[in-house]
């Protein structure tokens, strides 16, 4: 972050060069539970996103008078106060959706997104480049999970936002909107990522090199020692 | 319901990592080697039960004063105060057992799986030693599928005939589908 870098390019790194999801490898559990059809994926995107706007604004305000060794459960408390936000506006305004996302609605608390991008972005940054840093992550996490949803829709029930499909409709391919499915259609996503950058595209693995939160968690330091523990 | 029921469909039926997708980094992440899939399964099973435990009478506190809407902020706050203590504790009174899980804890605190498994006890209304018992089923659930998967995943790292773009992580994932699909096998038996 020593150059200055561009209120656009901060805006859009994360929809493509940066995603969240098929580059980083960020947010598996909400990627792979809630794309069973293209709303719930995108429903899921778009209240992550408006968690990680508002937590990402806050937390740029609030980095200063944050001491640095209380900051993690800091940030946690300002994202949990968001998401209960989110929980009570989505069960007002779409119970239908906040039905079928269930579980994984109070779970954005742990999202590693949020948390990562507070902890790399929004506490060095001032709150306009925290908040567009915030659409442009979020913005590519709700593509990702949306085309995600929509393919497994498509394949999975043969309907798109649920209008039936000519012949897939009769023809689904049930599988695909279950759980096996689910981590079959994000390999076939990620590969492709692989496949049209020639193996430079995906930059996360899982393990600890991916998480945005390896440098507050130890577990890369965890993991390096157990390994080593276990070679020896 | 009896616990029978309630830990053969926690293991076997609805297993967190397999059916749920709850707790897939840790599941994806230290699944290559099978000590450390088996020291991170038993670690997941302790916090597991101790968070539910802490939380469960939390919860009763909550809605006896009306703000059940606190649940997660405090449910995190909680859990992630708890696994620090339990270290501090584990490192002072047994450092055996803290030497063979300790470097499990900090990486469990924001696990989804754990949050995952508190909230899911109060809404299915279980009772406290019903959602005791749901905590421990799902924790092993985990450590099964943990400990089935880094023996698939040893047998992966010796093939050399798979595509390339479909090496690394794309390969770990459909060897997962693969295994999501042996466990759809349990489905009628709850």
């Amino acid at each position: 972050m020593e150059k200055k870098t561009s209120k656009l390019a901060i805006l859009t790194k994360g929809i493509i060069k940066e995603n969240p999801v098929l580059v980083l490898l960020l947010g598996t559990c909400p990627t792979l539970a809630t794309t069973s059809s293209a709303l719930n994926g995108l429903g899921m995107g778009v209240s992550a996103t408006a968690v990680l706007i508002c937590s990402n604004i806050v937390i740029s305000l609030l980095a200063k008078i944050i001491p640095d060794k209380v900051r993690i459960p800091c940030y946690i408390v300002v994202i949990a106060g968001f998401v209960t936000v989110v929980q009570f506006v989505l069960q007002a305004f779409v119970p239908a959706l906040y039905a079928s996302l269930g579980l994984f609605i109070p779970l954005i608390v742990v999202n590693c997104i949020i948390l990562g991008r507070a902890e790399m972005f929004a506490s060095k940054n001032n709150a306009i480049d925290s908040a567009l840093d915030g659409i442009g992550m979020g913005l590519g996490f709700t593509l990702a999970l949306g085309a995600m949803g929509a393919v497994r829709e498509i394949l999975g029930a043969g309907t798109i936002f649920g209008i039936a499909l000519p012949w897939l409709s009769a023809h689904p391919i049930l599988i695909i909107a279950l759980a096996p499915g689910g981590f079959f259609i994000f390999a076939c996503a990620i590969a492709a990522v692989n496949f049209f950058t020639k193996g430079k595209g995906v930059k996360g693995s899982f393990g600890c090199h991916g998480c945005a939160m390896a440098s507050i968690c130890q577990q890369e330091k965890c993991i390096a020692e157990l390994e080593k523990g276990v070679e020896a | 319901m009896g616990f029978g029921t309630i830990l053969l469909g926690i293991i076997l039926v609805n297993n967190y990592v397999l059916a749920q997708f709850l707790g897939i980094c840790p599941f994806l992440g230290v699944s290559k080697k099978l000590d450390s899939a088996a020291g991170m399964g038993v670690a997941v099973i302790f916090v597991m039960v101790l968070a539910t435990a802490a939380t469960y009478p939390i919860m009763q506190i909550l809605d006896a004063f009306g703000i059940g809407y606190l649940q997660t902020i405090a449910f995190i706050l909680i859990i992630a105060a708890l696994v620090q203590f339990v270290e501090m504790a584990l490192k002072k009174f047994i450092p055996a057992l803290h030497k063979s899980l300790g470097v499990y804890l900090p990486l469990i605190t924001t696990n989804c799986a754990v949050l995952g498994v508190c909230i899911s006890n109060i809404d299915e209304g279980y009772t406290y030693i019903q959602a005791l018992v749901n905590s421990a089923g799902a924790g092993i659930g985990f450590l099964l599928a943990m400990v089935i998967f880094s023996g698939m995943r040893g047998k992966l790292e010796a093939n050399t005939s798979i595509p390339k773009c479909f090496q690394g992580v794309p390969i770990v994932l459909v060897t997962a589908a693969f295994l999501s699909l042996s466990f759809m096998g349990f489905g009628g038996l709850v």
